[in-house]
């Protein structure tokens, strides 16, 4: 006890001396450009999003009056009303939410069969090799160059002879193609990278390909399904080409809806119930990123169990 | 003895690269076999033949009196401990411990049985509800045995399992598996490049270089009469002392032809001797040094280059009439650089290989 406070005392009373952790300027050049930079960009973001939120939440009064920035004098939560239940596209008065619901009918299926042929796919590809599964792979991720413009019209051609032209389905087939490329990229990589040797104890221990893929990987696999799964659902959500071209009005997704919204050139600008219809449709990215960030962390702590 | 695992004509090759050719090997009943030799020398690839988790070019491989060439792993009643341990990281102990048997649709009751037996007898019952994250490398090792233990197979394979060990732990582990050896009687194959776990837990060890065996014997005639210049070298720590030389057959003596020249007579020749070019190969250890020279049939005075004291003993850098050669020496003898000693030794212990073949004389 008396050892450890004489050390102690030293230590304080040679404070010049160069002893223990070398001290920290918080004002160093280095820190400066570094949180100068990310503040800087933090405004350059968040600014045109406070914009947004402010104007959503004023009447059309104080719009006209032009201080963009000023918060509401008084807030009104009716243009949010407004934009979810009772903003006009056409003929139709029914607010986004039914965009919303198609797009949720949209993203489910896509979602769980993109990521569930990829995650198959990589599995082919990085464990059981085959003649010729390097070059498949290959033409897979050539995929990946090809601009959708190209593939925009055989694929309306390939949908009608299918009799999927136009229906939901269509369009979950034509999400689920196009996110082939990258998700098997991630996945077999991702699968590569786990140790051979437990994919020879399993053989050994008698599973076989299903038992390797649903009892092995899948349960160490938890990040990159996390990361395919944030990839998949933005990518569909915010999808709008493949939306607007391969289904029909009735079917239309959020953000082809929010575009009729907020493009329309009959009567006032409601420029209050587009920024709240703007919000709504990029809720649910912000809401995936925002929770997915944390599942994120866990999984990637999960699976650092060396084996 | 009834033979265990038998290999027939074995050929494994990858495209254009024959890996394995025309192998032959005998495992008897309850033996313990070690495969030796340098990384790429063939005997991962051997083993992971045996196991059935790489299909063969050519040939048969029987396991209990049973050809098993086209069989996957799991019907080749073979349990396999890896390098990795390989244990399945998201599962307990005992999760890893029942996942072969699970398969295997073992009936409840039976499978906690085995894993009660298999944690006994490995002394890892406190750890059965752990995740592999949470165990040492010694206990994941442990575990990896345990899993080939529940299988109740005949044969054992082993893939370098005390590579990823440190020095202390290994030999523990070591100890361990020659003891779980005699207990359970099992056949055991064994993969490893370090000599001692092979001197040390083998009934016979083989001895593998670009895909053949090139020695399969007990360890004492590895170790005393190696077949050829490769094994002499590759067996024994420090390596072997070589001098290339002249023997005459007649006379029975070794000339290097650089001013040292001794009798061999004593040494035990395989056929009948021929004179020739000769390579002589001379283990450190079978060197006497100082006073323990005196006696030995071949005497000669060594000037000490180098020293290496380890403790227990010290290993001597020395040349003798220009030739160079190394030796050890009681640890606790005194022994500086420049000091002149006799050595001494018996030709009996030499080996003899031929200049060209290589091969022992």
């Amino acid at each position: 006890m008396s050892a450890t406070e004489i050390t102690t005392a030293a230590g304080t009373a040679s404070a010049v001396t160069p002893r223990g952790a070398k001290p920290k300027s918080a004002f160093a050049p280095r820190n400066i450009m570094l949180y100068g930079t990310l503040i800087v960009f933090s405004i350059y973001y968040l600014l045109p999003l406070y914009v947004m939120l402010v104007t959503s939440l004023k009447d059309m009064a104080e719009i006209r009056v032009g201080n963009v920035f000023s918060p509401p004098v008084e807030i009104t939560f009716q243009p949010w009303v407004k934009a979810w239940s009772e903003a006009c596209t056409g003929i139709n008065c029914d607010g986004l939410s039914r965009g919303f619901w198609n797009s949720v009918r949209i993203l489910i299926p896509s979602l769980i069969l993109s990521v569930s042929v990829a995650a198959l796919t990589g599995y082919v590809l990085a464990c059981w090799r085959f003649r010729g599964s390097e070059v498949f792979f290959g033409i897979l991720l050539l995929g990946a160059f090809i601009p959708y413009q190209v593939l925009l019209y055989p694929l309306v051609i390939i949908l009608r002879e299918m009799g999927l032209f136009g229906s939901l389905w269509g369009l979950v087939l034509v999400h689920t193609i196009f996110a082939m490329p990258i998700n098997v990229l991630l996945f077999r990589n991702y699968f590569v990278a786990l140790p051979e040797e437990l994919f020879k104890a399993a053989r050994v221990d008698g599973a076989g390909f299903w038992g390797i893929f649903f009892r092995i990987v899948i349960p160490m696999s938890l990040p990159i399904f996390v990361v395919s799964g944030i990839i998949q659902v933005t990518g569909i959500w915010n999808d709008f080409l493949f939306g607007v071209v391969y289904t029909r009005p009735e079917n239309y997704p959020m953000t082809v809806q929010l575009n009729n919204i907020v493009n329309s050139v009959q009567g006032v600008k409601e420029y209050n119930v587009n920024m709240a219809a703007t919000l709504l449709t990029g809720l649910v990215p912000l809401v995936v990123y925002f929770f997915s960030g944390r599942l994120f962390v866990r999984g990637i702590a999960a699976g650092a169990v060396k084996g | 003895m009834e033979n265990s695992i038998e290999i027939k004509e074995l050929k494994l090759a990858f495209g254009a690269v024959t890996v394995l050719e025309d192998l032959n090997l005998r495992v008897g009943q309850g033996e313990f076999l070690v495969l030796l030799g340098s990384s790429g020398c063939g005997k991962s690839t051997l083993l992971n033949c045996i196991a059935g988790l790489l299909d063969v070019t050519d040939g048969e491989i029987h396991i209990q009196g049973r050809n098993v060439t086209w069989e996957e792993p799991s019907q080749r009643g073979i349990g396999m401990v890896f390098q990795s341990y390989a244990l399945y990281p998201q599962m307990t102990v005992e999760g890893n411990l029942s996942f072969g048997l699970k398969n295997a649709r073992v009936p409840k009751d039976e499978i906690a049985t085995r894993i009660a037996r298999a944690a006994a007898v490995l002394q890892i019952e406190p750890l059965l509800k752990r995740k592999p994250g949470a165990l040492s490398g010694g206990q994941r090792q442990r575990v990896a045995i345990g899993r080939a233990l529940v299988r109740d197979v005949d044969v054992f394979l082993f893939d370098e399992p005390l590579s990823n060990l440190d020095a202390k732990l290994r030999a523990d582990l070591r100890v361990e598996i020659k003891r779980l050896h005699q207990t359970l009687k099992n056949t055991m194959i064994y993969v490893t490049h370090d000599q001692v776990e092979a001197m040390t837990l083998a009934d016979r060890i083989a001895i593998m270089k670009g895909g053949q065996i090139m020695q399969l014997a007990p360890p004492s005639e590895i170790y005393n009469r190696p077949v050829n210049k490769y094994v002499a070298g590759f067996i024994g720590s420090p390596a072997m002392n070589f001098m290339e030389g002249q023997l005459e057959a007649a006379a029975q003596s070794f000339d290097t032809g650089r001013g040292l020249s001794f009798s061999v007579q004593g040494y035990e020749f395989v056929g009948a001797p021929t004179s020739g070019p000769v390579w002589l190969g001379l283990r450190p250890e079978h060197i006497q040094s100082g006073r323990w020279a005196d006696g030995q049939p071949v005497q000669l005075e060594a000037l000490v280059d180098m020293v290496e004291p380890m403790g227990s003993d010290t290993q001597v850098w020395a040349t003798v009439n220009g030739q160079e050669l190394r030796f050890r020496m009681d640890g606790q003898e005194p022994v500086a650089i420049g000091d002149r000693m006799p050595i001494g030794f018996d030709p009996a212990r030499l080996s003899l290989f031929d200049k060209k073949t290589e091969n022992r004389l």
